[in-house]
């Protein structure tokens, strides 16, 4: 007799969902004690549709062939010594920034992903969440094994999770991952899963592996490749949560509307040190942020709420000043690091002709009017050997706690900033979308640990910013910071250059 | 003579991570080393977690067991991701095979009935009490500090939902309408006087929160009982009367539970010989948890492998505890 073939729908459902029963030793809100506080109503888990369907032998199977090609390559870089093939040295810049500012986000994902991969009360949402945890671990590992040979020949990416913990622009991703997953379960997903994976993964994770196969970067694009499909899983599950959420009860929209006008807002920050590598880190550029945030967010993102409308989702609050910001935010933010070069863990330059050529030809109403002469005057400095550094500390917006340095959406030369009193004490922001995000939960923001304040009350060693540089950040002054002009970093990438020719 | 092929050799700056270095010395790490040591986040959190505000988000007090540094647990397979992943694909193709290979010769159809009566009333209802494991790990991957803990965690909570998988199709295989089986088995999870207690103590472990304790529950005692109960004991029954095909179909959960004790005892071990502080806490839990343990498999022992099995497993049990520095005596 042979057994009933199943279809693959039931087959799935049989040993995943079906696995469940209802608990009657312990109640399920001792079970699942986080799944109501935030006021989302699940009425039916059993609607749950499975993002993807993938039993664990399967998952095993196609990981392990992914892992074994990927490792290859990884091997056969560090024995050829594949760093030597890059398009410049400048580029591991966008290496450091990737090590130390997103690698350990997606660590925090895996921890954030185990969280509500345990607690929440469909197993079928579980699992898929489950496996998006062990995914990110993957992640993490493979940037780190990356990354590794490239720690072997150039500054700045030795102590990547120490500095994430400490450095005063990390606290930038730190704070926004950290803001997610101290949320409830649904919070996080709507954050991560969908805000984040869904709506802007083209516009993080795509910039940064395009931008390692512009440079000639085989180990990091090739990590891109293999985790191009999981990032493909994730981005399913960002869709499925928000459509179950959505569709499960009326009153979870208003909710959930809110969570998306947050969550883009904290995402569109974020992105801003991505749209600055873009544009300025990058020696082969791929595209210009505002051709990435056109492609990606404009068209894209506009289809997708499109399609929301049914559900009574309007598209994020202050989305039309990221179409004004679009053009400006990449070049504030290389002009604020730019500045404070001697405080961070890769070096800054000034672009070259040929790239403030290219910036001019991309961004024709804003840059040669608003940016350039910046960059020409602090190109003159430099010549005469004052290459400026700024050697103040800046305000930082309480929310995305980047400096207060972007610009009013309707005047590109008047600061933003807006501030708050909570409890008799002033709070600062850089826009209306930060303002918005502390006034409804001034509690949970005043906790922010702001860099800046905490140098100020000497929470972080040394009486001065060197010593809190050296000895708190463990960036070794001289290597991994300053200018790149001049730095050992671009004499050591220069000997090898010179060595290389004369061996050819 | 040997062929020697030049390259331009580069003299790194470095031989590793700062943190690697600062942990293991100034020497090339592993992979192992470098993908497992000091990378989650430490310090300088910034909100404290809205569903549990009396912690940090990352906190090694969500255990009552201290350890100066939870680095000093580590994984005696050294897996990270990718040695995990192809250590459990080629074992997951050899379960493949014999699941096939069961298939094609109808090994488990043509068993007498009463056998599979058996099967189906000793093995099918555990899926459930598999999937109960894997939200426990799932939960202590999120509780605990250090990836080197952490990810033995993740890993085993994934292998459990594999262990369920592997049970359901066994289920599958068993009779020509396997899902009403299945559903029978899950009836039996439910009401079956003989599973209670198991299925209490699976309920019970879902609401522990100390993550230790929760981990010494699952993953050492009730997983350190019941796999040789079931599927060594059992197992043996079956080639007894006959039905040793069964066990071309359990063999991964046999050689999945030979490797994975090897990384609870060290765990185990490790933390129980940092003080005398953890050794107390680790003895209670494990006598309290073992205790319960062995009432709740009793009925299962009786169904299946007789009572003397399980007396024999338990102080074998008893002589593990005693090489991880804990007292073993039966409570």
């Amino acid at each position: 007799m042979a057994a009933k073939r199943l279809n693959q729908k039931d087959k799935y459902r049989c040993l995943t969902r079906d696995l469940g029963w209802e608990p009657s030793y312990q109640s399920k809100d001792a079970i699942y004690p986080y799944e109501r506080f935030e006021g989302i109503k699940i009425t039916d888990w059993d609607k749950w549709e499975d993002p993807f369907r993938l039993t664990m032998d399967a998952y095993w199977k196609y990981q392990a062939e992914k892992e074994k090609k990927l490792y290859a390559i990884f091997d056969a870089f560090a024995q050829n010594n594949g760093h030597q093939n890059i398009s410049d040295a400048r580029y591991v810049n966008a290496l450091k920034l990737f090590l130390s500012g997103v690698t350990p986000l997606e660590y925090q994902a895996y921890q954030g992903f185990a969280r509500v991969g345990r607690h929440f009360g469909g197993a079928g949402a579980r699992v898929a969440c489950q496996m998006q945890a062990i995914d990110e671990l993957r992640h993490v590992q493979t940037q780190v094994h990356a990354m590794s040979h490239y720690n072997k020949h150039f500054n700045g990416l030795h102590d990547f999770a120490h500095m994430h913990d400490r450095v005063w622009f990390l606290s930038v991703p730190k704070s926004f991952f950290e803001d997610a997953r101290t949320a409830g379960p649904f919070e996080f997903l709507t954050a991560i899963s969908f805000s984040f994976e869904y709506v802007l993964t083209n516009l993080l994770f795509v910039p940064f592996m395009s931008g390692a196969a512009f440079n000639g970067d085989m180990a990091t694009v090739t990590f891109g490749f293999s985790a191009q499909s999981d990032e493909a899983r994730h981005m399913t599950l960002g869709l499925e949560v928000i459509k179950f959420l959505l569709e499960q009860h009326e009153d979870n929209v208003p909710i959930v509307q809110r969570w998306i006008d947050k969550w883009f807002w904290r995402g569109y920050r974020l992105l801003t040190l991505v749209g600055m590598m873009m544009d300025y880190m990058l020696p082969n550029k791929v595209m210009s942020w505002a051709e990435a945030w056109e492609v990606y967010f404009e068209q894209a993102g506009g289809a997708l709420f499109k399609d929301l409308e049914r559900y009574g989702i309007r598209p994020p609050k202050y989305v039309e000043q990221t179409t004004i910001g679009k053009e400006h935010i990449s070049h504030q933010a290389w002009s604020i690091f730019y500045q404070y070069s001697q405080a961070t863990n890769f070096h800054t330059w000034i672009p070259t002709d040929e790239e403030l050529d290219w910036l001019s030809a991309k961004y024709p109403d804003t840059f040669d009017r608003y940016y350039r002469p910046r960059y020409e005057h602090w190109r003159d400095l430099q010549a005469r050997g004052e290459r400026f550094y700024n050697p103040t500390l800046p305000m930082l917006c309480q929310i995305c706690q980047i400096p207060l340095a972007f610009t009013e959406p309707d005047a590109p030369t008047q600061l933003s900033h807006r501030s708050l009193v909570h409890e008799g004490e002033r709070y600062h922001f850089c826009s209306d979308g930060c303002c918005d995000i502390f006034a409804h939960e001034p509690e949970k923001y005043v906790q922010a640990w702001l860099p800046v304040h905490q140098i100020l009350q000497g929470n972080c060693g040394g009486g001065d910013v060197e010593s809190v540089v050296r000895d708190y950040y463990n960036i070794d002054p001289g290597q991994d910071n300053f200018e790149y002009q001049g730095s050992p970093e671009q004499q050591r990438w220069q000997a090898l250059q010179g060595a290389g020719r004369k061996a050819g | 003579m040997s062929i020697e092929i030049k390259t331009a050799t580069v003299e790194p700056i470095r031989q590793t991570f700062s943190h690697i270095r600062r942990r293991f010395g100034d020497k090339p790490a592993s992979r192992y080393q470098e993908a497992s040591f000091d990378i989650e986040a430490a310090t300088n959190f910034h909100y404290r977690p809205l569903w549990q505000p009396e912690k940090r988000l990352n906190d090694p007090s969500r255990t009552a067991v201290q350890m100066a540094d939870w680095y000093a647990v580590s994984d005696p397979r050294q897996y990270y991701y990718g040695t995990y992943v192809q250590a459990r694909a080629r074992m997951q193709e050899n379960a493949e095979h014999s699941f096939a290979f069961c298939e094609k010769r109808e090994l488990l159809a043509s068993l007498p009935a009463e056998t599979r009566a058996l099967v189906a009333r000793l093995l099918l209802p555990l899926r459930h009490a598999e999937l109960g494991a894997n939200m426990n790990n799932s939960g202590i991957a999120a509780d605990a500090f250090g990836t080197s803990v952490t990810q033995m965690h993740m890993f085993h909570a994934m292998d459990r939902l594999a262990v369920a998988q592997y049970l359901s199709r066994i289920g599958l295989l068993l009779e020509d309408d396997g899902l009403a089986l299945l559903a029978e088995a899950k009836q039996r999870w439910l009401d079956e006087p003989a599973w209670q207690g198991l299925r209490r103590y699976v309920e019970d472990s879902l609401v522990v929160r100390d993550w230790f304790e929760l981990s010494l529950a699952q993953n050492l005692v009730s997983d350190g009982l019941l796999y040789p109960l079931l599927f060594e004991h059992f197992d043996a029954q079956l080639v007894a009367i006959g039905a040793g095909q069964l066990g071309m179909l359990t063999e991964f959960m046999r050689l999945w539970f030979a490797e994975s004790q090897r990384w609870v005892d060290a765990l185990v071990k490790t933390a129980a010989a940092e003080s005398p502080h953890n050794r107390e806490l680790i003895e209670g839990w494990v006598s309290q948890w073992r205790s319960r343990a062995v009432q709740a498999l009793l009925p299962l022992a009786e169904a299946g492998p007789g009572r003397d099995a399980l007396d024999a497993i338990d102080s074998a049990f008893g002589a593990r505890l005693k090489k991880l520095g804990l007292s073993g005596d039966a409570a």
